[in-house]
């Protein structure tokens, strides 16, 4: 089970720099470990987070193994137009996480 | 005899110069030993990694689980007003079991008794995210810690405990945390060991944790053997501790490095 926190600013002017931060729930197993049992403890990651604006995709992160669990993403973009933030995880075993978050642009 | 009476007096005089008690005015939650960034991290619920065990804890409160087909909230209701204060009255005194019990033991003995289920193990997801959402209820409220005959015994045993030597280093709790507190171990500052905001997100664990699991890392710390989970010394230490910084803020699921 995936949690999801985010935090998106409800209302902004248009052409206003808006700062977006997204925290993800997931472990984040880098691959490189071993268990108690000396087995590998096989990698699983978040790859990949995209933030699309109303479709339109305004960013976009590649996660690595060094990246702690629960990954914490900040970014800005400048909000356009009222609509729709989609945010989605994806990631090793058929992780997929989407969220979305309303805006309104006056 | 005359020097050994020298001796000892030298022991006692020493001894009750380095065990005193931090004086009110002077406690301070680990928060404030923080770097800004960490502090931010904590006080911002969006960015507060502990907060994703609430948001957990929040769904299991109303999942209904075992034989009795029984949810946390068909009893108790809305935690936001039933569970408030709770977690800052823990560990408290159970009668049917005759000692003190904290929190984690309190949510087991309502699943194994009122939910017909097993108990949870200790550090497992769901008990973090069920004792993390109930503390959550308790942020900003006084840590309350009623002392009275039954559990003045448990409180003395975990004040031994805490001044106690152990390990191969041979060191007290009190050692650092009492004496010493401010100060570096290297590059860390010692804080003074206040049970303000458990269950705690720890960044070094990448994890949400108890604060037994906390105090296991100090007793591998002082190269001792730490208690089982759940044993009672280790409830005595934390009933002891949370007493210690009775009056001290509540700021569960606080962030710590």
């Amino acid at each position: 089970m995936a949690n999801v926190l985010i935090n998106v600013p409800r209302q902004a002017k248009r052409g206003e720099v808006i700062e977006i931060k997204t925290l993800v729930s997931h472990p984040m197993e880098t691959g490189y470990r071993r268990d108690q049992l000396g087995r590998e403890m096989p990698r699983d990651i978040v790859r990949r987070f995209v933030c699309t604006y109303n479709g339109t995709e305004v960013f976009r992160a590649d996660l690595h193994p060094a990246i702690s669990a629960n990954p914490f993403i900040v970014f800005s973009t400048v909000a356009t137009e009222s609509g729709t933030l989609t945010f989605r995880w994806t990631g090793d075993n058929g992780f997929s996480m989407t969220e979305s978050a309303a805006i309104t642009v006056d | 005899m005359r020097r050994l009476c020298v001796a000892l007096g030298a022991i006692a005089l020493a001894v009750s110069a380095f065990a005193a008690e931090i004086p009110p005015s002077d406690r301070r939650s680990g928060y404030d030993f923080m770097s800004r960034e960490t502090r931010a991290m904590q006080d911002d619920d969006t960015a507060n990694p502990g907060m994703l065990s609430v948001l957990e804890g929040g769904t299991l409160w109303t999942r209904k689980a075992g034989g009795a087909g029984k949810a946390c909230a068909d009893c108790h209701g809305d935690a936001r007003t039933s569970m408030k204060g709770v977690a800052a009255r823990h560990p408290s005194f159970d009668a049917a079991r005759g000692r003190p019990v904290n929190l984690e033991q309190r949510i087991n003995a309502c699943r194994v008794d009122r939910q017909g289920t097993p108990p949870l193990a200790y550090e497992s997801r769901e008990l973090l995210a069920l004792s993390a959402y109930v503390a959550r209820q308790s942020r900003g409220r006084p840590i309350e810690i009623a002392v009275d005959a039954r559990t003045q015994p448990f409180l003395d045993a975990g004040r031994a405990t805490f001044h106690r030597r152990q390990g191969q280093l041979n060191l007290s709790c009190s050692q650092c945390h009492d004496d010493q507190w401010g100060r570096s171990l290297a590059g860390n500052t010692i804080p003074q060991a206040h049970p303000t905001g458990y269950p705690i997100y720890r960044l070094e664990w990448q994890a949400v944790g108890s604060l037994q699991r906390r105090l296991r890392n100090c007793f591998v710390g002082l190269r001792a053997e730490a208690y089982e989970y759940g044993a009672p010394e280790l409830v005595d230490l934390e009933l002891f501790l949370m007493w210690r910084a009775r009056g001290m803020t509540f700021e569960a699921p606080a962030v710590r490095p």
